[in-house]
């Protein structure tokens, strides 16, 4: 597969690209009235990175047999992924208006049923264990696409995910990558208040992968390691993005209250003006 | 069943290259003929059920036929989650099997019986649901499943179960297969490995099995129920959410629910320690 970047893979085109996400995600919630924009908004950077040049996928060929394979485990942070593939060509960016309606394909968890989605997900624990079947098949045949999955912090309280981490280890996978959307809040409290995931690090070199940590809202970083991944022959690769939920929206940032919270539209005005948005769309 | 399970397996797994085996580290003197044969095919997930069935739907979505392999209860409720989001929700080719259907295991005790695995899988809406009576149905059943990717489930009892059948028959999701001639208006109808206690109990009834059923095949069963005077069910499972209430569900709020008769497990059975023939027999499945 020709591999064609969807946008730039500059520092400036993926900015542009997770501001583009962040404001259709905002537009989103506020107009379904939905939950986990705070969610959304940490992995606006990791999407637009990876859409922005580093997922080999096509959208005039959204099941070309070569992609990359990405997963959102993470599901309730949809409107991130959405509106990244409405901003580079998947779907028509009209349909995002359709998010969460009745008879909407845009499910509030994310859906297989839309282009470019691999994978419904929304019960947490399980975009790792299937991402391991993917990359195990795709060892089996000698395929060279890779498989990333996105996980959230407070998903690795779920057993299945140990699971797979044991298997993926134990199996050399490393066309696997697994970004961990590190925010530090759950539903609740602080993940550190909550099932402590300390020492993550070097929790997972003991379990045989490669690690990596950097600041998810870093394009250039981001970039350089994904688009870099496998970082160790045989090991799967986790990157742990330390990111900020709510990031770009100075009233949502580290607030509990941002999972659940639908903006009034006095917010979504104030939070698009934040982000630097200023068209109507 | 087992034996015909792992022959037929293989068989088709030498005629189908995306054929795949994954197992929960269970099957010991079972699975080595596939395990030998396609060593590039299978693969044993550890003792880790939830990854075993995530790992096989996303081998799934990539082109393979996974055969999950575990005792009983362990490929279906401890993973239950991810056959109903990852393998139903998605359609994928994922058969669950599960040796030691009933109360196969007998003194092994609860944990090791399967007497509520219908009521979880017929729940999925995309389920096919595979529970063979002998080994020519098992057969039959494999046969049919290959041909028809997608969201299975086999149960199997152990091994040494009586043939019934002289050559293998031709199922279908929802068909009745008759097995012993009799009279056509009171009639047996057994699905799994309960077909020798619906043969036992019958007296001058004829005997049908049902090894292929499920949520889809429901619609069809109201004009088999409309030809007969009573149906009499036999599974080696709890009443509740199972063979029985399926058939009587497809017919409930009309005349015709009143001619099914289900014999079914005590739910007695879950509190006793006993072999598989006395909790068969003080369950109530045989006389």
């Amino acid at each position: 597969m020709e591999h064609v970047p969807l946008a730039a893979a500059s520092d400036a085109g993926t900015i542009d690209l997770a501001r583009r996400i962040r404001a259709q995600a905002l537009r989103m919630v506020t107009r379904a009235k939905a939950s986990h924009i705070g969610s959304a908004l940490s992995i606006a950077d990791i999407v637009a990175v990876l859409y922005g040049g580093v997922l080999k996928v096509d959208p005039s060929a959204p099941d070309h047999p070569g992609r990359d394979r990405f997963l959102l485990s993470k599901g309730h942070a949809c409107v991130a992924v959405y509106a990244a593939l409405a901003e580079t060509g998947f779907i028509p960016r009209e349909t995002l208006a359709t998010y969460g309606t009745d008879l909407s394909p845009l499910m509030a968890h994310i859906s297989h049923q839309v282009p470019g989605v691999e994978f419904s997900t929304g019960a947490l624990g399980h975009g790792l264990p299937f991402g391991t079947g993917k990359a195990l098949a795709a060892k089996k045949r000698g395929a060279s696409w890779r498989t990333m999955v996105l996980t959230s912090d407070g998903e690795w309280g779920e057993g299945s995910n140990w699971e797979a981490a044991l298997f993926a280890a134990h199996h050399g996978l490393d066309n696997l990558v697994c970004i961990l959307d590190y925010n530090k809040l759950q539903s609740l409290r602080s993940v550190d208040e909550t099932l402590r995931l300390e020492p993550l690090h070097s929790k997972f070199e003991a379990f045989g992968w490669a690690v990596r940590e950097l600041d998810g809202h870093d394009h250039a970083a981001l970039r350089e390691a994904l688009a870099g991944a496998p970082w160790a022959p045989g090991k799967p690769s986790l990157l742990i993005a330390h990111t900020t939920k709510g990031k770009g929206v100075s009233f949502m940032e580290n607030q509990v209250l941002w999972h659940y919270r639908n903006p009034s539209p006095e917010q979504l005005a104030q939070a698009l003006a934040e982000i630097g948005e200023t068209a109507d769309a | 069943m087992r034996d015909a399970f792992i022959e037929e397996l293989v068989a088709l797994a030498a005629a189908h290259d995306n054929i795949a085996l994954v197992v929960g580290d269970l099957g010991f003197n079972v699975i080595e003929p596939f395990a030998d044969r396609f060593p590039d095919r299978f693969v044993n997930a550890g003792v880790a059920e939830q990854n075993m069935t995530g790992l096989a739907a996303g081998m799934a979505s990539e082109g393979y036929h996974v055969f999950t392999y575990s005792i009983a209860n362990f490929p279906t409720f401890r993973c239950a989650e991810h056959i109903r989001n990852d393998v139903d929700h998605h359609r994928l080719p994922v058969t669950v099997v599960a040796v030691g259907g009933g109360v196969s295991y007998g003194a092994l005790g609860y944990s090791h019986h399967a007497v509520q695995d219908y009521a979880l899988m017929r729940a999925m809406p995309h389920m096919t649901i595979a529970a063979p009576g002998d080994p020519l149905e098992t057969r039959a059943c494999l046969r049919w499943l290959v041909a028809n990717p997608g969201p299975s489930y086999l149960r199997l009892g152990k091994a040494g179960e009586p043939r019934f059948h002289d050559a293998i028959p031709d199922v279908a999701p929802g068909r009745w297969i008759e097995v012993r001639d009799g009279d056509p208006k009171r009639v047996m109808l057994s699905t799994g490995a309960a077909l020798g206690a619906a043969i036992q109990r019958a007296e001058d009834r004829a005997v049908f099995s049902m090894p292929l059923w499920g949520m889809a095949s429901k619609p069809c069963q109201p004009a088999q129920l409309a030809r007969r005077w009573e149906v009499t069910t036999c599974e080696d499972h709890l009443q509740d959410g199972g063979f029985g209430s399926w058939l009587m569900e497809s017919v409930a709020g009309t005349p015709d629910a009143a001619k099914v008769k289900p014999i079914a497990l005590s739910a007695d059975v879950c509190d006793m320690v006993a072999g598989q023939a006395t909790l068969n027999r003080l369950g109530g499945l045989v006389a």
